[in-house]
């Protein structure tokens, strides 16, 4: 068997590399999708414990995290799909009205 | 060495690689396929915990829902290769310390919690994978109220989604 | 040797495969001679007639048509995706059939307990479900990769579509899933044994014949065929999402296309039709049922000696007969004790499947195609509400029966 702290290490690695996208990256989707990956990373986190600690309750927060990504990328993509059409550009730096 | 632990290795290491295709990709159709190995390969770690219903589910909605949305979007916008700029520099001056550090941190603090733990995950006395039964029992008694508010909160992003993509006329 | 004594399930899972992927990809090139013959038929022509006895052999040629032909990339087409995603079409649509079971959980081979299934899994519905779902990616890559119009039309199209069904789709199983309680195939078809008044067969299908008719529409969209096939319109839009392929390229998404009516069939016979289970009570004047398979096979061989002998060819003077004498070889073999019993779920499951394949090919060639607009309407104003309104009815009638 795979000792729990792999997985979270991995978790910890990919939402690492999630925080790094989400900085690194220009373009408003693919920002988007390094959010996703950091749920992504949570949600791993949630399955090793729930196995770990033979809960049911980290399966049910994945659920819960799922539904609420379904959600947050409907409405994400509308924005997104609105920038495109307002800015003509996907550029995270063109979208800067609101900027100080 | 036993197929747990080989199955284990590919399955992150697939999921690194994939994520960092996701940083590295220039086409965001080319993020969106490396998101999509990340997410199937984080289903087959799920279902060597043994929650196999939450391993289809991950696939089911997000690999086959959310990123299908996505790469959709990125076709209908036609969204081309991206674009450097000044800022990005910083942030690959900045950024790139500071997440490098941030990811050290959290491993060191997980394996200085976890990491001296004889108990497996999976555990020694070999728990019972989580039934499908048992999930949706849970789910409807104990977090029947979330689960509601999460059936609100979806009928208010369709709502929203409806308002932003409509076209002022 | 030493690894076949360790690893007894990995072997027994391997010959599985084989034999499984042997008679799919056999299933699907004769299905498309079967397509052709039949549409041709409702068409008033004779369909393919002159490789072999009947166009038997033209599966044949095509299949070596397709691997000699040059295989073309074309130069502004994005590399990795264009060659990705006919392999993904092909081996998400064969990796789906690993769930389905063909045959009762209870049956022994050699003297072996065997499952009629490559991979059991208790939650194999939705798990073949979330593989065919990631299939949309192969006609979305193939579409917006080969970097030009009329694919990216088709991929689009498709995305947008397959998203749409696939939500009708999925609801219009849920009302199985209530009555079956389980989304184990295998507590899914033992819910559907026994008989209403001795002889109408308790199958989903009669108390879900609603979630029947939207599953049946729904999967004809979700495998991009008549009349739904507007990815890959050709009146349209050349070939939709495959236009820039050629050689085995388009062979595979050719291939994946029917293994994937084969999958949506093996499912509506799993869910709807009581899967491997015969339609006639088991009881004592009912025996006869069990020579059924050596029937239809003697029969078969009978028919195809005689036909070959009366035919005009060589060919088919030389061919039938062979294959008649097999058919009624085989024919004595489901007859011995020891086949008789295997044999009995696979010939159940494997007509249901048939009946369920001409289905869609008289489907193809009756109706005409929908546009775009109406297959949108069609999809969400009707067909969701549809298999809603049946979701709701059903659980409230499960929920009533508790109580």
């Amino acid at each position: 068997m795979v000792p729990i702290s792999y997985y979270l290490i991995l978790s910890a690695v990919l939402f690492g590399l999630g925080v790094v996208g989400f900085v690194f990256k220009r373009n408003i989707i693919t920002i988007f999708m390094a959010i996703e990956l950091m749920l992504n990373a949570v949600n791993l986190a949630f399955v090793a414990f729930s196995r770990e600690f033979n809960q049911l309750d980290g399966l049910i927060f994945v659920f819960f995290v799922i539904v609420v990504a379904a959600a947050e990328a409907a409405v994400g993509l509308a924005i997104v799909m609105v920038i495109a059409r307002n800015r003509k550009s996907l550029n995270v730096e063109d979208v800067n009205l609101m900027k100080f | 060495m036993n197929i747990a632990m080989l199955v284990f290795i590919a399955c992150s290491v697939m999921a690194i690689v994939g994520a960092l295709a996701l940083i590295l990709a220039r086409e965001p159709v080319h993020s969106a396929l490396a998101l999509v190995l990340v997410m199937i390969s984080l289903a087959i770690l799920y279902l060597l915990l043994g929650a196999a219903f939450i391993a289809a589910i991950q696939i089911l909605v997000y690999a086959g829902a959310i990123m299908v949305l996505f790469v959709f979007v990125i076709m209908l916008l036609n969204a081309g290769e991206e674009v450097r700029t000044n800022v990005s520099r910083l942030a690959k001056w900045v950024g790139l310390p500071l997440g490098i550090f941030f990811l050290l941190e959290m491993a060191y603090s997980l394996f200085r919690e976890y990491g001296g733990r004889a108990a497996l995950a999976g555990g020694t006395a070999a728990p019972v994978p989580a039934s499908t039964r048992d999930l949706s029992m849970k789910l409807f008694t104990e977090f029947v109220l979330p689960f509601e508010l999460t059936s609100i909160l979806i009928l208010i992003a369709v709502l929203g989604a409806l308002v932003l993509a409509k076209r002022e006329s | 040797m030493e690894f076949v004594t360790h690893h007894p399930v990995l072997v027994v899972s391997l010959i599985k495969i084989a034999i499984a992927l042997f008679v799919v990809m056999t299933a699907l090139a004769y299905l498309t001679w079967f397509e052709r013959k039949v549409v041709a038929r409702i068409q008033s022509r004779w369909g393919p007639y002159w490789v072999g006895p009947h166009g038997l052999l033209q599966p044949l040629a095509d299949g070596i048509k397709f691997l000699f032909k040059e295989d073309i990339v074309p130069p502004a087409a994005d590399k990795i995706s264009y060659v990705l995603a006919p392999f993904l079409a092909l081996a998400l649509a064969l990796t789906t059939l690993a769930l389905i079971p063909i045959g009762p959980a209870t049956i022994s081979i050699l003297g072996q307990p065997t499952q009629l299934v490559i991979s059991h899994s208790n939650v194999a519905l939705i798990l073949l479900f979330a593989i065919s779902s990631i299939g949309i990616y192969a006609v979305v890559l193939a579409g917006w990769s080969s970097n030009s119009k009329y694919p990216l039309m088709g991929g689009l199209r498709s995305s947008a579509q397959m998203i749409s069904y696939e939500v009708s789709l999925t609801l219009s199983v849920v009302g199985v899933l209530l009555i079956a309680g389980s989304f184990d195939f295998y507590d899914i078809v033992g819910g559907q044994s026994g008989h209403w008044v001795h002889v109408i067969p308790k199958w989903h299908i009669f108390p879900q014949i609603l979630g029947f008719i939207c599953y049946l529409t729904a999967a004809i969209a979700e495998t991009n065929r008549v009349p739904f096939d507007l990815p890959e319109a050709e009146t349209e839009l050349v070939a939709g999402f495959h236009t820039e392929y050629s050689s085995f390229k388009f062979a595979m998404f050719f291939m994946a296309e029917y293994a994937n009516m084969i999958t949506v069939s093996c499912l509506a016979t799993l869910l709807f039709l009581g899967g491997w289970l015969s339609p006639f009570p088991e009881t004592g004047a009912w025996r006869w049922q069990l020579y059924l398979p050596a029937a239809g096979l003697i029969i078969a061989g009978i028919g195809l000696i005689v036909g070959g002998l009366r035919g005009v060819q060589l060919s088919a003077k030389l061919v039938f007969p062979v294959l008649g004498i097999v058919c009624l070889g085989v024919g004595y073999l489901c007859t011995l004790p020891g086949v008789m019993p295997v044999i009995q779920g696979p010939f159940w499951f494997t007509a249901k499947v048939f009946f369920l394949l001409f289905f869609y090919v008289w489907a193809r060639g009756t109706l005409p195609r929908f546009r775009y607009d109406q297959l949108m309407s069609f999809g969400w104003k009707f067909l969701l509400p549809l298999s809603l309104i049946n979701l709701v009815v059903t659980s409230l009638v499960v929920v009533l029966r508790l109580r």
